[in-house]
């Protein structure tokens, strides 16, 4: 009784799916295939090579520090920063003297210790980075009506995120011709911008960085490639604070547990020596 | 229950025999996991993977209950909270990805587990109970592991969310109400995750009674073994402790290696990216997938899209979905063959490893592919497949098969491989 229901509950399941396969076929193959723009012209980040890369990867404090400038004097006008504090940033080599320095160039919103009334004072060490925007609203506002997200977990919020990143910023340019030939209806909008790194390729931030625009105290490289590299390592680095510690755990854990693997299968061999199996 | 030369426990030291009169714990284990418990001796590495089972749940024990002093399941703070895991409170960091990996790593040693069973019919008698509980196991394991994903709160547990208790709505008259019921509103917001929290802490306590359930079972026939003859004498067994403490002492090291490689070096290979974006109710992912290890039978979800006469494709995939794990529970009365292993089931054999296999590795990868052709046309033959193969396939095989000869005894069968002469 089991089984004959089995049976035609199996034949009711499979052949209904094969009754779909093959309305599904009939429909694929007469109805032409309608591309999309996106699908044709979107581009995989390009390739990207930082020294947090693999299982050795850990941080190029000098590159990060750089990456930092570069958000700090051009991306942190529009891009918060949400989950990283000050403090965090004696990690990148700095002292407490120089972090509590770089904290105060800050402005953040605060209490006015008389009065109670808000007011801006300058960052502490505790303090997280502030909201350029007081709101989305006003983030909407001031932005072609997107709102510019967090930069804190952008590395990992996309596929590939350091590699999309670099792409993005050095990706801007014309909208292919090819593109408008076969696609007149797909012509960036007004207000938008042709990024073929963009998912839907148009994206509403106009291209933030420009060759020369952000100096290096010590003269490091500052066209447009070198910085958008800088600062996939500084998201990287916001991304994952504690990733070189990541690394340099597992390593000792790993070998620890390869040796305990050949010591088990020692001690496996040895009790079965006499038994066989 | 246990065999007539199985070792008898009998403490010398007078601490141990004082603990034996008042309450005899190490007695207990003695039988349970012991010198006291004899195995059949010619187990392979496929029977590893019940102790790795085991141990993954103690990890995600272990782990989850340690987050959970540091988690805020409230709507606006869970996200961040997540994120004040991972960089604030002290090796939070590897708790969260231990966690993380811990699940995908239960449920690779879960479904190998259960892989084990198909292969060496480890369901059939006198071994129901323990595979009817194993699957009960299995089930709660899916619903822990979905109302885990929700708990970080970013865009995929939002959506995931969504999408699978949306799947209640497909129910006829009542599916509505019960999805409003099972949220606690329209959409998943502060009563869903925090309902979730709390059952997802109380089920992996049931998963434990369950798993109790199941090697209290397990020790009443005594475990199979590759050949799928019972045990008939001593000779065809060895004492759980030390020789199979041995080999899945070796074989747990060698699981954790792997396991520790992905926790420290690619932590979030086996996630998504969206997760790391809050849940936005506004923002809809360009792709909505659960988990890795659901994507078999996501892709049997999606794979009907065409209506039944009055029964909506929707609902049609929900009930395949279901179907697709509740026929296991039925697979001791499918399978009428009276030999066990498919090493002497040459037909269901082929059957498995040239149709089942490459079946399943097909709906893996469906399940994670975007619902556009060509991928829903191959996901609608390998879910054919699938009902095929448990429904009609394996019920006829082993009612037609020829089998071969069986070994008299594990005895012999050792022997045989050894090349020696077996001994009458």
């Amino acid at each position: 009784m089991v089984r004959l229901i089995g049976i035609l509950v199996g034949i009711f399941f499979s052949g209904w799916l094969l009754v779909s396969l093959a309305v599904g076929f009939f429909t694929w193959a007469s109805e032409p295939k309608v591309e999309t723009a996106e699908h044709v012209f979107h581009e995989h980040p390009k390739a990207l090579h930082l020294a947090s890369d693999g299982p050795f990867g850990h941080f190029d404090l000098q590159q990060v520090q750089r990456g930092y400038k570069v958000y700090k004097e051009v991306c942190s006008a529009c891009h918060s920063l949400r989950h990283v504090a000050f403090r965090d940033l004696e990690q990148l080599g700095y002292t407490e003297a120089q972090v509590k320095a770089e904290a105060a160039t800050w402005m953040v919103p605060g209490i006015d210790p008389v009065t109670g009334e808000d007011t801006m004072r300058a960052a502490l060490p505790t303090d997280y980075f502030p909201k350029p925007y007081p709101n989305d609203v006003a983030a909407r506002a001031a932005n072609n009506n997107a709102i510019p997200p967090d930069l804190s977990l952008m590395a990992k919020a996309r596929h590939n995120g350091d590699a999309y990143v670099y792409s993005l910023l050095t990706g801007y340019q014309e909208q292919p011709a090819e593109l408008l030939e076969e696609f007149p209806e797909a012509k960036t909008p007004d207000g938008l911008h042709y990024n073929p790194y963009f998912p839907n390729l148009n994206l509403a931030m106009a291209q933030p960085l420009m060759d020369g625009q952000v100096d290096f105290d010590d003269g490091s490289p500052n066209d447009l490639d070198s910085m958008s590299q800088d600062l996939a390592a500084f998201l990287v680095w916001t991304a994952e604070p504690t990733l070189a510690k990541r690394h340099a755990t597992g390593w000792p854990v790993v070998l620890f547990l390869l040796i305990a693997t050949v010591l088990a299968y020692l001690a496996y061999r040895n009790v079965w020596r006499n038994e066989k199996h | 229950m246990s065999f007539p030369w199985a070792n008898h426990y009998q403490p010398t030291n007078p601490l141990m025999k004082w603990m034996d009169e008042k309450l005899p714990l190490p007695r207990f284990v003695y039988n349970a996991i012991g010198a006291g418990y004899p195995v059949p001796r010619n187990l392979n590495y496929w029977w590893n993977f019940g102790v790795l089972a085991g141990f993954c749940l103690m990890i995600q024990i272990v782990t989850g209950i340690i987050l959970a002093m540091h988690y805020a399941p409230n709507a606006l703070v869970a996200f961040d909270s997540t994120e004040h895991i991972m960089r604030d409170v002290n090796w939070g960091w590897m708790m969260r990805y231990a966690h993380a990996n811990g699940a995908s790593a239960f449920f690779v040693v879960v479904y190998t587990h259960i892989f084990r069973g198909f292969l060496f019919s480890s369901y059939k008698a006198p071994r129901e109970m323990i595979w009817l509980l194993g699957v009960v196991i299995f089930l709660l394991m899916m619903a822990t592991a979905f109302m885990g994903y929700v708990l970080p709160w970013g865009q995929m547990s939002f959506w995931g969310a969504k999408v699978i208790t949306g799947l209640f709505g497909a129910i006829p008259l009542v599916g509505e109400p019960l999805q409003v019921w099972l949220l606690g509103g329209f959409a998943p917001d502060n009563a869903a995750l925090n309902r979730f929290f709390s059952l997802h802490f109380l089920l992996p306590f049931v998963i434990l009674g369950v798993v109790i359930l199941h090697i209290w079972a397990l020790h009443i026939p005594g475990s199979s073994n590759p050949t799928g003859v019972e045990v008939k004498q001593e000779s065809d067994t060895v004492p759980f402790h030390p020789y199979y403490t041995a080999k899945d002492g070796f074989g747990l090291a060698a699981f954790l290696v792997i396991y520790t490689a992905f926790v420290f070096f690619m932590p979030n290979a086996l996630g998504h990216p969206d997760n790391y974006i809050p849940a936005n109710p506004l923002s809809t992912p360009a792709h909505i997938v659960p988990e890795w290890y659901f994507w078999p039978f996501y892709a049997i979800l999606r794979a009907f899209t065409f209506d039944f006469f009055f029964v909506p494709a929707k609902l049609l995939g929900v009930l395949a979905m279901f179907a697709a794990i509740l026929v296991w529970f039925f697979l001791p009365w499918l399978d009428t063959s009276p030999v066990r292993s498919a090493r002497y089931r040459p037909l269901l054999r082929k059957f498995i490893w040239f149709g089942f296999v490459p079946c399943m590795a097909a709906l893996f990868y469906l399940g994670g592919a975007p619902a556009e052709e060509p991928y829903v046309m191959f996901s609608q033959l390998a879910a054919a497949y699938y009902f095929a193969h448990f429904l009609i396939i394996l019920p006829i095989v082993s009612m037609i098969e020829k089998t071969k000869p069986l070994p008299n005894s594990i005895t012999d069968a050792v022997l045989a491989k050894n090349g020696e002469a077996a001994a009458e």
